[in-house]
């Protein structure tokens, strides 16, 4: 059965104001070489295998599970 | 005049918005509830309340657009009717392409409950025209994810059109970012569409309605008949 697995992030050029606090953290927490954080949402969907997986999980990804004003997305399909 | 105050499961303003327009101002108002289809028509001003609609699941207000009302809320925005979204309410109005931009998690992450000061931006909206450009209003907040953002085109149309009609202040009125609660772009705490019969903003004009609960800076927000 098709399953794709998306992750969710803020548009690089916005405030991830999560992620910046994490980074903090890690900084005392000793890890100094970290630059960057950013946080996002993971999402596995189980899909029918009917029609292009690919095009059905683009199409749920503009219309919900992605907000496009602020996020972005990208995803695999495996067949497991 | 009757108003309607849409219930979504998890709104938690509805009763706020009843009471401010019932007894307060004392219209006539039905609760309208998430799972119904059928025309606004007869209301002269819809609320989308505030609260928690779905849980905030996946995103404030993503669930909320996808409501049986909504449909109805469309049509009605699109005739000209008048709708004002309300904290939740303002997050499910973008959600739903009926504002421009969205709302993110507030720069400091705390979910920021205090009274704060904005200023009137733009007078000449039907939800704005009993104060005066510049005047200084104190509302409550209370959100998590209130910092609107939008892209830069977004920005610029929306202040060549005045669409901009709420933004954070100080007391006296000066735009300083200590006096921004979520850090919004721009200082922005409320956005019209370009025809100006949608609003949304983050402070609640229904809680401030009787001197009582310290302010009733919002009553002439919701005066919107005569």
């Amino acid at each position: 059965m098709p399953r794709a697995r998306i992750i969710v992030t803020l548009k690089p050029g916005l405030l991830d104001a999560q992620g910046r606090v994490l980074q903090e953290a890690l900084h005392q927490l000793g890890f100094e070489q970290v630059q960057g954080v950013r946080v996002g949402k993971y999402l596995e969907v189980e899909l029918q295998p009917d029609g292009d997986p690919e095009e059905q999980i683009e199409a749920m990804c503009r219309q919900l599970l992605a907000n496009p004003v602020i996020e972005q997305y990208r995803y695999e399909v495996v067949d497991e | 005049m009757k108003a309607g105050v849409i219930v979504f499961p998890g709104s938690n303003c509805d009763r706020d918005a009843y009471h401010a327009l019932r007894d307060v101002l004392g219209y006539e108002v039905d609760y309208l509830w998430h799972a119904e289809r059928r025309p606004l028509d007869e209301y002269g001003l819809i609320i989308v309340p505030g609260g928690f609609s779905y849980g905030d699941y996946l995103r404030p207000g993503a669930i909320a657009r996808f409501a049986p009302i909504m449909e109805a809320v469309r049509a009605y925005a699109e005739r000209g009717g008048l709708v004002l979204g309300i904290c939740n309410g303002f997050q499910i109005l973008c959600e739903a392409g009926l504002l421009p931009g969205a709302l993110t998690r507030n720069t400091g992450l705390k979910f920021r409950c205090r009274h704060v000061y904005v200023r009137v931006e733009n007078a000449r909206t039907p939800f704005t025209r009993r104060y005066h450009e510049g005047e200084v209003l104190k509302l409550p907040i209370a959100h998590g994810d209130g910092r609107y953002v939008c892209d830069e085109a977004t920005l610029a149309q929306l202040r060549r059109n005045r669409q901009i009609i709420f933004r954070y202040c100080a007391p006296d009125g000066a735009i300083d970012p200590t006096w921004n609660p979520n850090g919004s772009v721009d200082a922005i705490a409320g956005v019209a569409n370009e025809r100006f019969n949608v609003l949304g903003m983050m402070p609640h004009p229904e809680r401030a309605c009787e001197l009582l609960l310290g302010s009733e800076d919002g009553r002439r927000l919701l005066q919107v008949a005569g």
